[in-house]
């Protein structure tokens, strides 16, 4: 014999009762264990007072499904009181998941067929909460009975179901299609709302519904002006009259077009706007407008209506105005233009949502005329803004200034400016886009180098913005240091003081492991660039060689040789760098410097030593077919070493010269030309492009060409394109070999090629026969 | 169509929690928590739509919420729905819960939780709006509790002795 059980507000007074969330546990577990005592021993008549506590229990989050059955039970008794917990239960608890869910089939369709009102109710929310497939396929027809009923109440929730059904079940369409024309010619706000849904529901799922109910929209506009003309109360307005126009508005045809701009005009002008309903009303009847193809001077109405809308007081109002704003701005650009002034003004908005509608619409309304206006908002903005809106707005500005950008100085001003503030919110692209933009600008190199350096000087810890000013030293230290520029205060720079900065940068922590690279690169760059001896940058160089981060490391090792032993070439390695083509084919989006670097780490790792054992195998034939008996020494590599790799400087391709191009290599549909370019300025320098295709079926991938010359000759391979080349005539590969004859001994060529192709690795040695005279001569 | 609808006080305790879209129920919980959060840090001076938290679907669901006194509404809902018609339907809502409860607050909810949870689903139902007419809701409801009460009495009046 259990204890009486708790009703359910004296539970609630006990768990309220809990100090701790661990006394709430136990008196919750404690009620759970009598529950399920309770259920155990099927006590019919407490049975709903146990679920509704379960219920409760639930929504606190604690485990609630052992009730599920006991929902059954309640649903099949015949007391409303059960059922209505029990429905209620089978909402929370029960879903397509469980196999349970089934069982309540029988009782619905019992439900649904006997008249109560209530209990029909109950039995049709259910079905549309939590109705599977299977269910609404079983109860289509008596729920297409209840659509007809005189009642109301059931009628309108009947719709409702119908909509969910057919949303499980598009199937369905066809079952409840035919009532809804005349649903339509109902009075009962509530009946015409559901009937609309169900319309547009159908009308979405299948285009046949959608000319069928074509006949209907002179009948919606009835209902329309019906509505607008007789007045309503609030509680209909919104939902009844603006499911009209997104009727209208989603599937009209071009009949549409005459009749809804009068209803149209009428509702804007008649509409009551001091209630929140009325401006509901409005702004929908704006959204058609734009949605179907309105007259212009329609659309404009729509959007002063918008433009009024953001003056308003209420909040509310201007942020869904600004939304509305946000779609309009595509198609009617010039309308919404009017009212940038006050679509700026919201940017000032404390509130984080409006603030947010607001940067988007401004960014969409900038333009080539009115850019710079808007990039100083937005700039001051950025300074100002909540921190989750400062990447947006970085990226926002960045992307409007490439696109109308009046000037190139203005550019780089903008994305300093920018860098400088929300320097660690931008893309990363952005420090690539700048190296290029300041590479492109050469009469503002001055300038650039000038401004960069002042900002690095104030501030190292901006990532972005350190790189590309690290960058932009090396590249242009020489006018750093010689102070003189148009367009700012002179300002005199001292060597050392310059040195001084890349070294702080190199050994802050806050610097990236990237960042420290480019303040490396840009120390060993200076070397040929000052005046001065380079002790001191010969110094830090030799320090990092021991450097725990291998990258850096690296580079150090590398610099060094070259201090060392390649000081000869130390100049022309470090020169200034020609402007990479942005869509060239040995560029990539990557900043130039970390191309750089990847290609530096290429040669270090694995392959240096056997590729370079290679080509020298390579050679040595050369040199014996050539008579010559030196046998370079492994560590001195002739110029077909690991130096080749190093001295990957990009070239912008030149245009053809009259050279014929030269098939070298052709094995299953992959072929491999030569393509030769004297360049008349240069007349010891031979450019070949290799192009390797492949017609045949299959990829060809990890493509992999060296070369070697005869040892008089200085041999240079740029990056290739890539390394892989689709089947069936995809992408080729080009490669870039440059050639320096001075002597203008003959030319020879030696290739190797190594490929995947067919899945078996294909390697290929041979020398290029006929190279054409007009090559070396 | 609404996804959601979640009424929690002012520490985040759940008052009645309604989902209209599968959830497991950990997550429903989560739920429950994230929006209680995002809808903390919001001034009471700035507007009321927000957009939906990432375990709800993210971007393209908005809460749209009304603080009254003690307790929050939120609805979360897709982009079909009018957020001005949405926040109207909240007050209606809260304006029928105060026909039906006489001056309706906290407690009422507390200790009513599934009288509260009827009043809604005669005025959302399967995640669309049903009615919004305050005296037909009342009108049901009341309709309801009659015939609860009568079946109470028949029981009692067949009780012996």
């Amino acid at each position: 014999m259990v204890a009486p059980s708790l009703k359910l507000q004296d539970l609630i007074e006990e768990i309220r009762g809990a100090k701790t969330q661990a006394q709430e546990r136990e008196v919750i577990q404690k009620e759970c264990a009598h529950i399920r005592a309770s259920f155990r021993d099927g006590d019919p008549v407490h049975r709903h007072r146990q679920l509704a506590k379960l219920l409760y229990v639930h929504m606190l989050g604690y485990p609630a499904h052992f009730g599920q059955m006991e929902c059954l039970k309640l649903i099949a008794s015949s007391r409303f009181t059960d059922k209505r917990v029990g429905y209620l239960g089978a909402m929370l608890l029960l879903d397509e998941r469980h196999d349970a869910h089934l069982l309540i089939t029988n009782s619905i369709k019992n439900d649904l067929s006997q008249g109560i009102q209530p209990v029909q109710g109950l039995a049709l929310c259910t079905l549309s909460t939590m109705g599977s497939a299977e269910m609404c396929r079983d109860l289509a027809p008596e729920v297409e009975k209840l659509l007809l009923q005189p009642s109301p109440y059931v009628r309108k929730k009947a719709i409702l179901t119908a909509v969910h059904m057919i949303r499980k079940v598009p199937e369905l369409s066809s079952v409840f299609l035919p009532p809804c024309v005349h649903l339509l010619h109902e009075r009962h706000h509530g009946i015409l709302l559901g009937t609309i849904t169900l319309i547009m529901e159908l009308c979405e799922r299948s285009p046949a519904a959608l000319r069928h109910f074509r006949k209907v929209v002179p009948q919606l506009v009835h209902i329309l002006r019906t509505l607008v003309t007789t007045g309503y109360s609030t509680e209909h307005s919104i939902s009844g009259v603006s499911d009209p126009f997104l009727q209208v508005g989603g599937h009209s045809s071009k009949t549409m077009t005459n009749i809804s701009p009068l209803s149209s005009t009428q509702v804007a002008t008649n509409t009551d706007t001091s209630r929140n309903a009325g401006n509901a009303v409005l702004f929908e009847t704006v959204l058609t407008i734009m949605d179907i193809h309105s007259a212009a001077g329609l659309r404009v109405l729509a959007v002063n209506i918008l433009g009024r809308f953001l003056l308003n007081s209420d909040r509310n109002i201007r942020y869904v105005a600004l939304t509305s704003l946000l779609r309009l701005v595509q198609s009617d650009h010039s309308a919404v233009q009017r009212h940038r002034p006050t679509v700026v003004d919201c940017l000032q908005e404390t509130d984080a949502s409006l603030s947010r509608r607001a940067l988007e619409l401004s960014l969409a309304l900038v333009n080539s005329s009115n850019v710079r206006a808007m990039m100083q908002e937005l700039q001051a903005f950025l300074e100002s803004c909540p921190p989750d809106l400062r990447a947006d707005c970085a990226s926002g500005i960045l992307l409007a200034a490439e696109r109308f950008a009046p000037t190139k100085r203005w550019h780089i001003d903008t994305i300093l400016h920018v860098l400088t503030t929300a320097g660690t919110h931008v893309r990363d692209d952005a420090v690539a886009n700048l190296t290029q933009l300041i590479g492109g600008a050469q009469e503002l190199h001055a300038y650039s180098v000038h401004r960069l350096y002042n900002a690095l000087a104030e501030d190292i810890s901006q990532q972005p913005l350190v790189q590309v000013a690290a960058w932009c030293i090396g590249e242009y230290g020489d006018l750093l240091l010689e102070g003189n520029c148009e367009e700012i205060e002179p300002l005199q720079v001292d060597e050392e003081e310059v040195l001084a900065l890349l070294e702080k940068v190199l050994q802050s922590h806050m610097s990236l492991p990237a960042t420290r690279g480019y303040a490396l690169t840009a120390l060993m760059k200076l070397s040929t660039r000052l005046q001065g001896d380079n002790n001191r940058i010969r110094q830090v160089v030799s320090i990092y060689r021991s450097c725990l981060d291998v990258e850096l490391q690296q580079r150090a090792v590398e610099y060094d040789t070259l201090f060392r032993k390649y000081d000869h070439m130390r100049a022309a390695i470090l020169e200034k760098m020609p402007l990479v083509e942005r869509d060239g084919p040995q560029a990539d989006e990557e900043a130039k410097e970390s191309k750089e670097a990847a290609q530096l780490s290429e040669a270090a790792p694995a392959p240096t030593e056997p590729q370079a054992s290679q080509l020298l195998d390579l050679l040595d034939l050369l040199d014996g077919a050539s008579g010559d008996a030196q046998h370079p020494p492994p560590l001195d590599p002739s110029p077909g070493g690991a130096l080749v790799y190093l001295l990957d400087l990009p070239c912008a391709p030149l245009p053809p010269a009259p050279i014929p191009d030269l098939k070298v290599f052709e094995r299953e549909g992959v072929q491999l030309n030569l393509s030769f370019i004297r360049p008349p300025e240069n007349p010891a320098l031979l450019l070949i492009t290799i192009t390797a295709t492949n017609s045949s079926e299959g990829d060809v991938t990890n493509f992999i060409c060296q070369a070697a010359v005869p040892k008089s000759l200085q041999l240079q391979l740029q990056a290739p394109s890539g390394n892989t080349v689709p089947a069936r005539g995809g992408l080729p590969i080009t490669q870039l070999f440059r050639i320096l004859n001075p002597n203008k001994a003959p030319l020879r060529l030696k290739l190797r090629l190594t490929y995947n192709h067919f899945h078996q690795s294909v390697q290929e040695i041979f020398e290029v026969n006929n190279l054409p005279v007009e090559s070396w001569q | 169509m609404i996804q959601a609808i979640l009424v929690f006080n002012n520490h985040g305790k759940p008052r009645l929690v309604r989902f209209y879209q599968r959830f497991p129920e950990e997550i429903q919980q989560q739920i429950v928590r994230e929006t209680f959060h995002l809808v903390l840090k919001r001034d009471d001076n700035i507007c009321n739509f927000l957009e939906g938290g990432s375990l709800i679907g993210g971007s393209d669901y908005k809460l749209i919420y009304r603080h009254y006194a003690t307790l929050y509404f939120v609805f979360c809902v897709d982009s079909s729905e009018s957020e001005l018609g949405i926040l109207d339907l909240i007050q209606v809502f809260v304006e029928t819960l105060d026909k039906c409860f006489e001056n309706v607050c906290e407690l009422d909810l507390i200790f009513h939780m599934d009288k509260v949870h009827y009043i809604l689903q005669e005025v959302v139902m399967g995640g669309m709006v049903l009615e919004t007419n305050m005296n037909e809701i009342v009108a049901q409801i009341e309709a309801q509790n009659r015939l609860e009460k009568s079946e109470v009495n028949r029981v009692l009046l067949c009780r012996p002795g």
